[in-house]
């Protein structure tokens, strides 16, 4: 049973990485990658996030949104699905107001560390990806939560690479046309070159 | 030589400041300092002065690497007269231009005859090489002369160590589109070397490796005699050992197995290794932890998992001997350039590399080797390991210090 989570855990940081191996999430991935510490504070962010969200619609989806899961109110043949969509990313934009203004409260130190992430992160389409993958292969609760952190950890794991990277290529003599997103483009596409290791695993 | 340097020296007015020739100044500044040692040398108090230049550290690559190419053309060829002779001699209808060649000089295909293997061999490697310096060439000195920078000597390298990469039978004009791409899309783009993050070489093969795997993968490849008859496959030993067969170590530490033009003799690249370390241009540190990360997870796999795959059971000499292995660890893994260069993060570095190998000969199916692609991974990780022991270094010398 540990070994299935396991796997599930491993695939969804490596060989199914949200950033470089379906590019999801590549707004915020392109603009907050500049420097490594910016980097490693939205990937914390996103691993959070993504670990709350995926089994909270988890939740909605298996009790509300699907074919007669509204059972228990009495209506068994309403199927909600085709709100699925608008509802994962009400619940997504929640939770992280939600979490800011706990934060803001309790954790003040984390909230600055944060900071404009946070709110960044409701715009994430690696966040509602997460969601609507749980939702396509069924997942079940745990599962859910253990696919969350993983695909938020493989998110953060490319974004801290990529920060690495072009802290690096501030010294390189990039072409002038190629020069900010440009060079940043044709990196991601080489990490993601790289990221062809994991492809044909089969866990 | 006199002449040699009096004629360049009487032509450098043309390319200098304002003369007819200034493009192409990086052209003739590259024949300059490819034949001589570069004039220039630090003024002033504050440099440190060393022997050891760019260009003579390239040559010193080169020179290790000579054991390796010497050794390739000698396996193609052997390889090659070796398949000819079990199919029976030479059939003038199927052969491959390389081997009609070889026919028409009438040195004959016994694989006995080391001079008939060596020329064999030469007549696949020398193709690939051309196109290589060619296309390649082309591409640096177009990116040097309107960018302006001077041509490199690291290309010599990239080009050496791409056709080792290659399979033998693969299509000259792949070859070319390859190195194009290594050369433009993994170096130029980003300014030329030194300032690349992956090994271009390495980019090159990964790319050809995507685009077109019928000529770099598969079992029909690795030996240059035509592969559309019938029992002329003949699969690398590490597909052997996934298919459960089994193989000659020996064989593979010397060499005489089906490969990559290069990759095949583990001994020829260890002597080459040992140039690198003794001239102090290979990290030995990033080699000891690439091994070391291989030995440990593959002796974890042999004592620990049980499985039906016998890939598990491959011990760490075998990896060792096997595929790309010590080709990508002593020559395209320390590449000071896409490498770590803190030393912890070369443990860090080499380390990831060796226990990538190991995960994707083993657990991979799609991929039989995994080297390539392990060095490549880690190249994109090693700026990051680099940051986090900087970061490391400069709290620890905050706090001895006392921080303001």
């Amino acid at each position: 049973m540990i070994e299935h989570y396991l796997s599930l855990f491993i695939k969804a940081i490596f060989i199914e990485n949200m950033a470089l191996a379906f590019f999801l999430g590549m707004c915020t991935y392109l603009a907050v990658s500049k420097k490594v510490d910016t980097a490693i504070g939205l990937g914390v962010a996103v691993v959070f996030v993504q670990t709350i969200t995926v089994p909270v619609n988890n939740l909605i989806y298996n009790y509300v949104l699907k074919e007669g899961a509204l059972s228990w109110a009495g209506l068994p043949n309403v199927d909600l699905t085709f709100i699925g969509l608008i509802v994962y990313i009400g619940v997504i934009a929640a939770i992280v107001q939600i979490l800011e203004m706990i934060l803001d409260k309790y954790v003040p130190k984390l909230y600055t560390a944060l900071g404009i992430f946070l709110p960044l992160i409701t715009v994430n389409c690696a966040i509602l990806g997460g969601s609507l993958f749980m939702v396509e292969r069924d997942y079940t609760m745990p599962e859910s939560i253990v696919y969350g952190i993983g695909s938020g950890f493989g998110w953060a794991l490319a974004l801290v690479a990529l920060a690495g990277i072009r802290e690096k290529l501030k010294y390189s003599n990039v072409p002038n046309g190629l020069k900010g997103l440009g060079i940043t483009f044709i990196t991601v596409g080489l990490m993601a070159l790289a990221f062809m290791l994991f492809s044909g695993i089969q866990l | 030589m006199k002449f040699l340097r009096k004629f360049l020296d009487s032509q450098e007015k043309h390319f200098e400041g304002n003369g007819k020739l200034k493009a192409m100044y990086p052209l003739y500044e590259a024949i300059d300092t490819l034949l001589y040692t570069p004039g220039k040398v630090t003024k002033g108090a504050s440099h440190i002065r060393d022997v050891l230049d760019l260009k003579r550290m390239m040559t010193m690559v080169i020179y290790a690497l000579l054991p390796t190419v010497l050794f390739g053309l000698y396996n193609t060829g052997y390889q090659a007269n070796l398949m000819i002779k079990k199919l029976g001699g030479f059939q003038a209808d199927t052969a491959l231009w390389q081997s009609q060649i070889i026919n028409w000089l009438g040195i004959g295909f016994d694989p006995g005859n080391i001079f008939a293997n060596f020329l064999h061999g030469l007549m696949f490697f020398l193709p690939i090489y051309i196109v290589t310096l060619a296309a390649g060439g082309l591409w640096e000195v177009l990116f040097a002369v309107i960018r302006k920078h001077e041509i490199n000597e690291g290309f010599f390298v990239t080009s050496m160590l791409f056709p080792l990469i290659l399979s033998p039978t693969i299509p000259l004009w792949q070859v070319a589109l390859g190195i194009s791409f290594g050369v433009v899309i993994g170096k130029e783009v980003f300014g030329g070397v030194g300032m690349n993050v992956l090994n271009p070489a390495l980019t090159a093969r990964a790319f050809l490796f995507f685009a077109y795997p019928i000529n770099i993968s598969g079992d029909r490849v690795w030996v240059a005699v035509n592969g559309a008859v019938d029992g002329t496959t003949m699969a690398t030993p590490l597909s052997d050992l996934a298919a459960g067969k089994a193989i000659s170590t020996w064989d593979s530490f010397i060499g005489l197995i089906p490969g990559s033009l290069g990759e095949t003799s583990t001994l020829a690249i260890l002597i080459g290794a040992v140039i690198l370390i003794v001239s102090g241009i290979g990290s030995w540190r990033i080699m000891i932890s690439i091994v070391a990360g291989m030995a440990g997870l593959s002796l974890f796999f042999n004592y620990f998992v049980e499985s039906a795959n016998p890939m598990f059971a491959v011990t760490p000499v075998e990896h060792f001997v096997l595929g790309g292995f010590a080709l990508g660890l002593v020559f395209m893994a320390t590449d000071p350039v896409s490498a770590a260069m803190t030393k912890p993060g070369m443990y860090m570095y080499g380390a990831l590399i060796g226990i990538l190998v190991v995960l994707v000969r083993v657990v991979n199916p799609a991929f039989p080797e995994g080297m390539m692609l392990a060095i490549l991974f880690a190249n994109v990780f090693a700026p990051l390991f680099d940051k986090i022991f900087i970061n490391a270094n400069i709290k620890r010398r905050l706090l001895r210090n006392g921080s303001r």
